[in-house]
């Protein structure tokens, strides 16, 4: 199978994007924060805002995403106003980048999906935010290319004189006469005049001479300054723009000159050297080599030679004099002599921050996190089973075995729990989404609301999350729709005209709590009662408590709104969202006061591959079920068993009537009981609201069970939603109560037939 | 000739594809996240040339090639700057700071190569 | 535990058994292990050659009662019957068996296909017979014995 490693740099890249959109919406959040507080700006924060556009920009260039690159381009060109203080941080321009942030979320998914193009209204929102920076109009950046040439590796001494090639007679091509001087800075940055001259080489047939001219007197050398420079005579098919090329690094630390010498010009015929004049150039003391005679710097005139040659006297050290040195030696020694031309800047400059620590992470693919948590299930299984042989073996209670079995056991138990987290992620991304759809929203229906989030440091496990975002975002909108109050209205309530709608979550009692709640009007309770009994939901003589009124809103069907706004109407109720987190194995409750607002509480398992069941046994089977649909508990009196039809009962319970299931004959495990009178039954609730009596023989005990799926082709068995394996070894079906319940019979009762046949 | 280098970057994506255009290219890559990051992990090796990116958190380029070149064994060190800016005012600033030379993002891998090579013999 | 061993493409390794006091036979790449009986529980409202999942080192591995699947009367059940966990497109199912026979190696061409007989429900099952000392041995289309699939979600 060929891998293309670019594909899983590409795919990197999105993971990475979306980390930096998380932190672009952190930092715009505190630049909000900030600015209703003293309005002061803190710059740090806004660097991490200009790093991440950048950040994206850079990468998405690499990938060709012409559309992502050219819109973070832009919002980059204006944020690099922010980070240089040229751009006036006021609501107006928080919301503009609170948008384009978004927007950008929306070209990384465009492209992501390898969808072209740009996502609707990019374009005007570019012009707006542009706008910001006032008549100043966006930059066209020139793209300067800095690619030096290529080289060859075939020479190994820096010997200068292995440099100059032999001229063969006829040598093809154009003659070029190279005069390079570095100034101090070339050195400084780190280039090496021997790298520049071997790579002109390498361009065609060199003759390269040293030019001592500016080199000082013993006495006015200092080690690290410049007073080198080096000719070349190059032959070949080169044009200048080659040469120029060479030197793209250094341009700006050095002398360079290029002249086309003619033709005829041959190897002998050297351009003289006349350095600028300087003090003191003219070497004096017992360093060889003829005095340079004085002419024109830059001219193609013949001039005679300058020998290359040059006794150095010991002690004295020439500055990056690569001549006769080993190469190996060359580059340390010539750096530890190199004329640091002191950089202005001061060394070794300490971080601004004391060094945080950077929390190592590591990337896994889901599937094999999958494969563990199945693992981790199966050892806590064969574990259970071994630790009933054992006390089942009769071996005492303080003997080896046991303690060890005991130990054991708790460490399956710690490892079980490590690995449940390790699908567990914080739900900040999923609050950050939840802000944008705010945000969305309280545009759509014209109010300012504001999200306030805590908790987002919780962690929940992530399909946990993502099937949260659904019921989330139509709670949320829903908050905004109705919960909130016109801002007209706020006003006249006395409260601010900004709407806050709280999202929070945290671990409680081994679940996960996420609540959503807005500082709205509350539930108008009369008119839910209303609407209500309109539709038929409830029938019109009711009696109900606050709590049964709020209850009604998660109801099928039930809608309050009086105009379809630009939310609402599309057919989303809290129904949906009630069966979402059900399916979730959760449980929501609403709270409400009037004129203050109104609560949703979540409350959800920590984690999917484990569930809290009840054990109980029907007629010989062992079955699981999920405490959160469980009520309570009761044992049957004779008198609250009601008949209903022919072969059915209810039972009395609470004020109420709630229909009676007897599990053994729903499962087809046996028939109808003759009498339930002391029978045993869990009281479940559906998500409906809707409640269910279920007979069970015997209630075994509580506890935390591995969820193991059902694989078998021949459909779905109603009312059974999976299995587990409990200690005995055997297999226990998980049921699902409300599944069961929607296709039960009810047959609680054979009818006599007798009074069947009279009809 | 296998060359070691030191590249720092905040973006991992950048990381990962210089990993991918150097190391095919025989040379030994040592990577660092941000200015700090990239003086801790010089502290333990000798690169033949330096790959810095300018926008990092803690410590950005300007300051961590400032940084290297106030190391005496560093002070000749080539450092290559990486980045999507090419406004002369940055690149004068880079040179203040001692750098080498400068390659634009997105950076192509042949180039890339030629000029490490072209800056560290 | 069977070992899974690589077959030439001119042999073909059978893992015969007896249900119902015929010989049948599967080829030995799909035979995951072999388990003495153990009670299944039983899933509601399933077919009837459906006997429920048993407990395999941790998994739930549903059990086929064979011979009622190839529309003979179902086996009792008890210490004497052997489950063959048998794996087949990617899936795992137990069958439910009297008793494990033999291992055959034997030439592929000694496998013929089954004569025509539609009024045997069992013959949609077998996808060729074969003779070895005398005797008829089924030889099992486990892909037709086998359910197709959908994992129940948890």
């Amino acid at each position: 199978m060929t891998h293309d490693p670019m594909a899983d740099i590409r795919a990197s890249f999105f993971v990475e994007c979306e980390e930096l959109l998380e932190s672009l919406q952190d930092a715009l959040s505190v630049m909000a924060d900030h600015l209703e507080g003293d309005g002061t700006q803190d710059t740090e924060t806004i660097n991490v805002v200009f790093r991440a556009v950048h950040s994206i920009k850079g990468g998405a260039g690499a990938f060709g995403l012409t559309a992502l690159v050219s819109f973070a381009h832009r919002f980059e060109t204006v944020m690099d106003e922010l980070r240089c203080g040229r751009l006036v941080v006021d609501h107006e321009a928080m919301k503009l980048f609170f948008q384009a942030a978004d927007m950008l979320a929306d070209h990384v998914r465009l492209a992501r999906n390898d969808a072209t193009g740009s996502p609707p209204g990019s374009e005007t929102l570019l012009l707006a935010v542009e706008a910001l920076m006032g008549e100043r109009a966006p930059e066209v950046e020139e793209e300067v290319e800095f690619a030096p040439m290529g080289l060859s590796f075939d020479l190994a001494l820096p010997d200068l004189e292995d440099l100059s090639d032999t001229a063969e007679a006829g040598d093809a091509g154009r003659g070029w006469t190279v005069h390079l001087r570095p100034r101090d800075g070339l050195y400084a940055s780190g280039n090496e005049p021997f790298h520049l001259l071997r790579a002109l080489a390498d361009l065609g047939t060199a003759r390269v001479t040293c030019d001592l001219s500016a080199l000082p007197g013993i006495e006015d050398l200092q080690p690290e300054s410049a007073c080198l420079g080096w000719i070349v005579q190059l032959t070949g098919e080169i044009e200048e723009t080659d040469i120029r090329a060479v030197f793209d690094f250094v341009e700006d630390v050095a002398e360079i000159t290029i002249a086309e010498t003619p033709e005829q010009a041959g190897l002998e015929a050297l351009p003289f050297l006349e350095p600028e004049p300087e003090p003191n150039v003219v070497p004096t003391g017992p360093t060889a080599g003829p005095p340079p005679e004085p002419a024109p710097f830059v001219s193609a005139a013949p001039i005679s030679p300058v020998t290359p040659t040059l006794t150095l006297l010991p002690g004295a050290s020439l500055p990056a004099a690569p001549a006769g040195v080993t190469p190996q030696e060359a580059p340390t020694e010539t750096r530890a002599d190199s004329p640091a031309e002191r950089p202005a800047a001061q060394p070794a400059q300490t971080a601004q921050a004391p060094a945080e620590a950077v929390a190592a992470t590591v990337r896994v693919d889901l599937d094999r996190i999958d494969r563990l948590v199945n693992l981790v299930g199966e050892l806590v299984i064969n574990q259970a089973m071994l630790a009933q042989s054992v006390t089942e073996a009769g071996l005492p209670a303080n003997s080896a075995v046991m303690n060890g079995l005991e130990a054991f056991m708790m460490l399956t138990r710690d490892i079980q729990d490590s690995v449940m987290m390790i699908r567990a992620q914080p739900v900040k991304p999923l609050f950050q989404r939840m802000a944008r759809i705010v945000r969305e929203a309280s545009a759509a229906v014209g109010k300012e609301v504001r999200l306030r989030s805590e908790g987002e440091g919780t962690e929940v496990d992530k399909t946990v999350i993502e099937r949260l975002a659904d019921p989330l975002t139509h709670m949320i909108r829903n908050a905004v729709d109705h919960g909130l109050e016109t801002p007209d209205r706020r006003r006249e309530a006395g409260k601010p005209e900004e709407g806050v709608v709280t999202l929070s979550a945290q671990h409680r009692s081994g679940r996960v709590v996420i609540e959503v709640a807005d500082d709205g009007a509350g539930i108008d309770r009369p008119r839910v009662r209303e609407i209500a009994i309109r539709k038929g939901l409830v029938p019109p003589d009711t009696v109900l408590s606050d709590a049964e009124i709020d209850n009604l809103l998660f109801l099928p069907g039930f809608s309050t709104a009086t105009q379809i706004s630009a939310l609402s109407g599309r057919g989303v109720g809290m129904d949906v969202v009630k069966q979402a987190i059900g399916a979730l194995g959760g449980r929501i409750a609403i709270t409400s006061e009037r004129g203050r607002g109104t609560r949703f509480s979540i409350s959800l398992p920590l984690t999917l591959a484990v569930l809290d069941g009840m054990v109980v046994r029907v007629a010989g089977e062992t079955l699981v079920i999920p405490l959160s649909s469980i009520v309570e508990t009761a044992t049957l009196a004779a008198e609250d068993i009601r008949s209903l039809g022919p072969e059915t009962n209810v039972i009395h319970i609470r004020g109420g009537f709630v229909p009676l299931f007897d599990l053994g004959t729903e499962l087809g495990y046996r028939g109808p009981k003759s009498s339930y009178e002391g029978g045993i039954v869990l009281l479940t609730a559906q998500e409906d609201g809707s409640r269910a009596a279920l007979v069970v023989d015997e209630i075994l005990e509580q506890r935390q069970v591995v969820i193991k799926g059902l694989q078998h082709g021949y459909g779905n068995i109603p009312g059974v939603a999976a299995a587990t394996i409990l200690g005995d070894g055997q297999i226990a079906l998980i049921l699902d109560p409300g599944d069961l319940v929607e296709n039960a019979t009810g047959r609680t009762r054979t009818a006599d037939p007798l009074l069947a046949l009279a009809g | 000739m296998s060359l070691t280098i030191l590249a720092v970057d905040d973006s991992r994506t950048i990381r990962d594809m210089l990993k991918l255009a150097l190391t095919d290219a025989g040379f030994t890559l040592h990577l660092a996240e941000d200015g700090v990051h990239g003086l801790e992990v010089l502290a333990g090796i000798a690169p033949d040339a330096i790959i810095s990116d300018i926008n990092m958190p803690r410590l950005d380029g300007f300051g961590f090639i400032e940084a290297v070149r106030g190391q005496d064994r560093h002070r000749g060190t080539p450092i290559l700057v990486l980045t999507t800016e090419s406004a002369p005012e940055l690149k004068a600033r880079a040179r203040a700071a001692g750098a080498t030379g400068w390659i634009v993002k997105p950076f192509d891998p042949p180039k890339l190569v030629k000029a490490l090579q072209m800056v560290a013999g | 535990m069977i070992e899974t061993r690589s077959q030439s493409s001119t042999e073909v390794e059978l893992l015969s058994f007896r249900l119902a006091e015929q010989e049948y036979s599967v080829d030995i790449m799909s035979v995951r292990e072999i388990r003495g009986w153990t009670r299944a529980t039983p899933l509601p409202h399933s077919p009837p050659f459906m006997r429920g999942v048993i407990n395999l080192r941790g998994t739930v591995l549903p059990v086929i009662d064979l011979a009622s699947r190839l529309g003979m009367p179902p086996v009792e059940g008890d210490a004497r019957n052997v489950i063959i966990v048998v794996h087949a497109g990617g899936q795992s199912v137990g069958l439910l068996v009297d008793a494990v026979s033999d291992i055959l190696a034997l030439p592929r061409t000694a496998l013929q296909p089954p004569p025509e007989l539609a009024a045997d429900l069992a013959h949609s099952f077998v996808q060729a017979l074969t003779i070895v000392d005398g005797r008829m041995i089924r030889v099992l289309d486990l892909s037709a014995v086998l359910p197709t699939y959908q994992t129940e979600a948890a």
